[in-house]
């Protein structure tokens, strides 16, 4: 049995809007999980169901062998950071990392203790006489952060903590959570619609799209292997290349382009996938394109051009010397593309 | 030099308000001073008097009324409780019934906030008599809990924490909540330091409306034992120099609440933002 275990977990709004639909999931004791999809997809509604803070409409959840449908958030033992941190604005940090163990009874002295180490863990020992208001953005983070840490609780639930901030402070908090995760081994659940966070900080990661869960893996199954077009267009950056093809006999049709995918299949209406980075450019390369307009990126550049009418990018090293205007030849190999059937948007 | 032109406008208009609210009083108080012969034969005066300390301590410690019964002192006393009374219970129970309706899930609780608010079209003053013979039955007639009950609920202070208790983020009550609060402790640790500055609005606002109180007093009190200040200051028929120094004495309770308060006041606004 998981340490976490989501049973056919539906949501549906009382104005019938259905948030989460059928969801399963298990996830082991110290694992990091991070539900990513786009805005509205449900998976702040699965984080805050785990919480408590969500009623459940349908399914189970247990937690550490209990199931906790119907347990109060307070006795649940999990902890959370929310997106605007949901700080006490009227206390002090101290009493804002100290209120979860008062309420549980904890004496004074070891909330001294227990507060104190964890200030000093995430360097804000500094600030505990300070409010709120008082803060910067990263350092309230780091309250928010304490706040969950100070309690020791069976899991983690980060709700979009990160997106507050600017994107140089959320990098190095990134790599912060991740490395304090590591170093406490608890289980945490992290919720964004950055796929790049997603990415970098996920054991596992679990894709939802329209309250569905598409698929589960680690980043590089997701990335090397997506099972649905959908998470194959939102995972890896620059976005996937999606063609609208014809297969026939193994031969995917782009407009004049042809591209031996090395087996015998055949499909009418097909979406093939190609990574920008899996285009190569080379002087023999058997297609050629005009690059309609490059985007330099420093060590790479990315390139947009057109197959037909279908639009796609490539990236390259930006050591070739390539401008807008100018004709490239590329290769493609059929064993780096991903397959999609359009009529069940699944992968062949 | 435009930014001096404006300054020295807004200070001309600034003091021109300030001397129509402080003048008519000064005179109060600077006729206050002098003897009542002194008055009658030459008028409201500008310049102090030496009259001072014989006609307020004369005021305070006299015994007046119908019955001769009372003292400017306890008519001070009564109001301040009277006015203190309204006060707390309207901050205690518009709190807790703003907390009822904001955060727990009552069936129709915007349709019974809108019959509280309704309350508003139904002044003290409208249901004068059902109030009345309501506290006659409960033998509440002659105390300060007739004196102090019937005003004791505001539905506009009910309003004001309505509005600031929906402006909390949900996300505090979540935060708190995965802390191990319960509803008591959230209204104690949370709501209740949180509204601080509202309360103290709403308890200058509520002393100053329960220290104006005429007629309900007026109409609860037969003994004169509770005779309030405002009632005071129609019935005591002294001279007039003791009419206006117990005209100036009655402004001071409402202003030292209001400089009390302002303090915690400015200081909530600060630590709060």
């Amino acid at each position: 049995m998981s340490f976490l275990e989501l049973q056919n977990i539906t949501k549906i709004y009382p104005n019938g809007t259905k948030a989460v639909n059928e969801t399963s999931l298990n996830i082991e004791n110290g694992e990091f999980v991070v539900f990513v999809g786009p805005s509205g997809c449900g998976k702040s509604t699965l984080l805050r169901m785990i919480a408590g803070l969500e009623d459940i409409t349908n399914g189970e959840i247990s937690l550490d062998g209990n199931i906790i449908n119907k347990i109060d958030p307070s006795e649940r033992d999990v902890a959370m950071v929310f997106q605007n941190y949901a700080l006490y604005p009227h206390m002090s940090v101290f009493n804002n990392m100290a209120y979860g163990l008062k309420n549980r009874g904890i004496s004074k002295e070891e909330i001294n203790n227990k507060v104190n180490d964890v200030a000093k863990l995430l360097e804000i020992d500094q600030l505990l006489t300070r409010k709120p208001s008082m803060l910067s953005g990263g350092q309230r983070q780091r309250v928010a952060m304490g706040r969950a840490i100070v309690r020791n609780p069976k899991i983690f639930l980060f709700d979009e903590p990160l997106s507050n901030l600017d994107a140089k402070l959320r990098n190095q908090m990134r790599l912060e959570i991740k490395r304090l995760q590591r170093q406490m081994g608890v289980t945490s659940i992290f919720v964004t619609h950055d796929q790049t966070e997603a990415m970098t900080l996920g054991d596992r990661i679990v894709v939802i799209n329209n309250g569905v869960v598409e698929q589960v893996g680690t980043p590089k199954e997701i990335y090397s292997k997506p099972n649905t077009k959908f998470v194959a267009e939102f995972i890896g950056s620059p976005q996937m290349n999606l063609f609208n093809c014809k297969i026939e006999n193994g031969i995917a049709h782009i407009a004049d382009m042809k591209i031996n995918l090395n087996n015998s299949t055949n499909i009418d209406d097909a979406t093939l996938g190609i990574r920008p980075d899996d285009i190569l450019i080379s002087d023999n390369g058997k297609h050629s394109c005009v690059a309609n307009l490059v985007e330099y990126l420093g060590s790479d550049m990315i390139i947009y051009s057109k197959i037909g009418d279908q639009e796609f990018s490539c990236k390259l090293s930006s050591k070739i010397n390539l401008n807008a205007g100018d004709t490239f030849k590329f290769e493609i190999s059929g064993t780096s593309v991903h397959l999609f059937d359009n009529t069940t948007g699944s992968r062949v | 030099m435009t930014k001096y032109i404006s300054s020295t406008i807004n200070h001309f208009i600034l003091s021109i308000g300030l001397l129509i609210m402080v003048v008519p009083i000064w005179i109060i108080f600077a006729s206050s001073t002098h003897s009542s012969l002194f008055i009658n034969t030459n008028g409201l005066q500008f310049f102090l008097g030496d009259n001072f300390i014989d006609n307020y301590s004369r005021v305070l410690f006299k015994q007046s009324g119908f019955f001769n019964e009372i003292t400017a002192l306890k008519m001070f006393f009564n109001s301040f409780v009277m006015a203190t009374g309204i006060a707390t219970l309207s901050v205690i129970t518009s709190l807790m019934a703003a907390y009822g309706l904001v955060y727990f899930k009552v069936k129709y609780a915007t349709f019974i906030f809108w019959l509280i608010f309704i309350t508003l079209l139904v002044p003290l003053e409208l249901r004068i008599m059902p109030s009345y013979i309501v506290m006659s039955k409960l033998n509440l007639v002659n105390t300060f809990a007739g004196l102090i009950l019937p005003i004791s609920a505001s539905a506009i202070a009910t309003f004001f924490f309505r509005q600031f208790y929906k402006s909390i983020p949900d996300e505090l009550l979540e935060a708190a909540k995965l802390d191990g609060t319960n509803s008591l402790r959230f209204f104690i640790d949370f709501l209740i330091p949180l509204s601080k500055t509202m309360i103290a609005a709403v308890f200058i606002f509520m002393f100053v409306f329960g220290y104006n109180q005429y007629l309900w007093p007026l109409i609860m009190t037969t003994s004169e034992q509770y005779w309030t200040v405002v009632m005071g200051l129609k019935t005591m028929y002294g001279s007039i120099s003791d009419r206006f120094a117990f005209v100036i004495m009655s402004m001071i309770p409402p202003v030292i609440i209001i400089i009390f308060l302002q303090k915690l006041f400015i200081q909530g606004i600060f630590q709060n933002k």
